[in-house]
């Protein structure tokens, strides 16, 4: 049933395929992170409580809700080349730990400006914002632990185990403002209810999550297609590409 | 087909070869007591000898150091054996891996996070902790130290074939660290204003469960990797 999914493990193939997939993903997210913060950003309508200040929740969110699932991502795809010893999918993984880290760390410094104003305060310890942190670590290691491998197929499955390990958190992050009492809000999207949020405030929030997953998507096929042709360059069909892109 | 010997006496054969070769280098006992000792005196001077101060902050630097300590210690073991190759013969062997690394992680415990455990509470009279946490403090330490050992055994095990691996350790394996800090420190907390912990005993109890379930496993794989 799978069969068809194994032929794009090899290398050519997962590079033709992404290089299809990319424009795709590209104009998606710029058409939805557009229209997602400009509608945010300019036409909702200003919170009775908040003021203005609520609107960076249009990028907060989609970075927090993101961060997370770019982590499942890279574990899912270190799993599969632990698993199914697939090549490709540590490439990926490689690929998308730099991303997470980077909108781990946006999702942190949105949300530290949005509590300034309303908490009155950058920081608080307290268990949604710690584990978030602990998240940004755990990317961290992860980039840090594949680095520091000379032989790459070894850093990916190094980093792959690392990552899955960290797989622990990310339960720990979705429902930390469930468990202990927080001051970070719960969540108002619900996904089989009723959201507690007017409608007009949730669509833009909605349509940036999907462009924020879209963008994260697009740049981890370009990151992962260079990281194809790194790892491959001795191959013959890089050569062939190389030349026929005018490359020294 | 026999197999030789069994996974018991393999178990308790590593086991008591690591113990015996950590008692002849007394040292490795030793340096990471001296260095939680050290590290915990450096408070008082740092923050300042007032009693009331120091009893606040007390769970929370003696679980720091510990953690630390811990972390030390930890490094040096599977270096010995990845150098002079009695680690690859363990992969070779029949015996499951996760049992044989479980076993080393045993001894490691019993000759770093015992010692820890025993010399706590005096670090604790030192830095005036609440009288009714010290119940807490032993229990916390007796459940989280096994699970410090265990989840930093990973990091080593990732990290044993590297040259520099004592800065990435660190980063790789604080911040796994961290919910045991966390439940341990709010749990003696609570214990210094009489309220139950036992909650919170029971999460790290449930750490140590699932890391003593689990964490044998991904070591064995790590250490699969970096041997290669």
């Amino acid at each position: 049933m799978w069969k068809w999914l194994h032929s794009y493990a090899d290398p050519e193939r997962a590079y033709n395929l992404s290089g299809k997939l990319l424009p795709w993903f590209a104009m998606l997210a710029t058409a939805l992170v557009g229209i997602g913060s400009v509608w945010g950003l300019a036409f909702a309508p200003t919170d009775y409580q908040q003021g203005d200040s609520y609107r960076i929740i249009f990028i907060h969110v989609p970075a927090a809700s993101m961060s997370m699932a770019a982590y499942m991502a890279m574990a899912s795809s270190a799993f599969i080349g632990l698993v199914w010893q697939i090549k490709s999918a540590d490439w990926a993984a490689a690929a998308i730990a730099p991303i997470g880290a980077v909108i781990t760390f946006i999702a942190l410094i949105t949300g530290a400006t949005w509590g300034k104003p309303m908490w009155g305060t950058w920081w608080v310890w307290d268990a949604r914002l710690t584990s978030e942190l602990v998240l940004l670590f755990l990317y961290l290691g992860v980039i840090a632990l594949y680095a520091s491998f000379e032989d790459k197929v070894l850093a990916a499955r190094a980093a792959g185990i690392l990552a899955i390990v960290g797989v622990i958190n990310i339960p720990i992050i979705k429902y930390s403002v469930e468990w202990w009492s927080s001051l970070h809000q719960p969540s108002t999207i619900r996904i089989t209810e009723k959201s507690t949020m007017s409608t007009d405030m949730l669509y833009p929030l909605l349509i940036n999550i999907a462009g924020f997953g879209l963008m994260i998507g697009a740049i981890t096929l370009i990151r992962f297609r260079s990281e194809i042709l790194a790892r491959n360059g001795m191959r013959p069909w890089v050569r062939e590409l190389a030349i026929a892109e005018g490359v020294k | 087909m026999k197999k030789g010997i069994s996974f018991r006496q393999a178990f308790f054969t590593l086991l008591k070869r690591d113990l015996q070769i950590a008692i002849r280098h007394k040292g490795d006992i030793f340096n990471p007591l001296l260095f939680f000792i050290l590290v915990v005196t450096l408070f008082p001077l740092g923050i300042g000898p007032e009693p009331q101060v120091l009893s606040r902050v007390a769970p929370g630097v003696i679980w720091v150091a510990a953690l630390l300590a811990s972390m030390l210690s930890l490094e040096r073991l599977f270096k010995a054996d990845y150098t002079d190759g009695s680690l690859e013969q363990m992969l070779l062997s029949p015996q499951p891996l996760p049992l044989m690394v479980l076993a080393k992680v045993l001894a490691h415990w019993i000759l770093t996070g015992v010692p820890l455990i025993l010399v706590a509470p005096l670090l604790a009279v030192l830095l005036h902790l609440e009288d009714n946490s010290y119940g807490a403090l032993i229990a916390t330490l007796a459940l989280g130290t096994p699970v410090l050992s265990l989840l930093g055994a990973i990091g080593v095990a990732l990290t044993v074939g590297l040259h520099k691996g004592g800065v990435l350790l660190s980063l790789l394996i604080l911040p796994l660290y961290i919910p045991v800090l966390i439940f341990a420190t709010t749990a003696i907390d609570a214990a210094g204003m009489n309220l139950p912990y036992s909650g919170h005993l029971a999460i790290i109890g449930a750490m140590l469960v699932g890391s003593l379930v689990l964490a044998p496993f991904a070591i064995g794989a790590s250490l699969r990797v970096s041997t290669n």
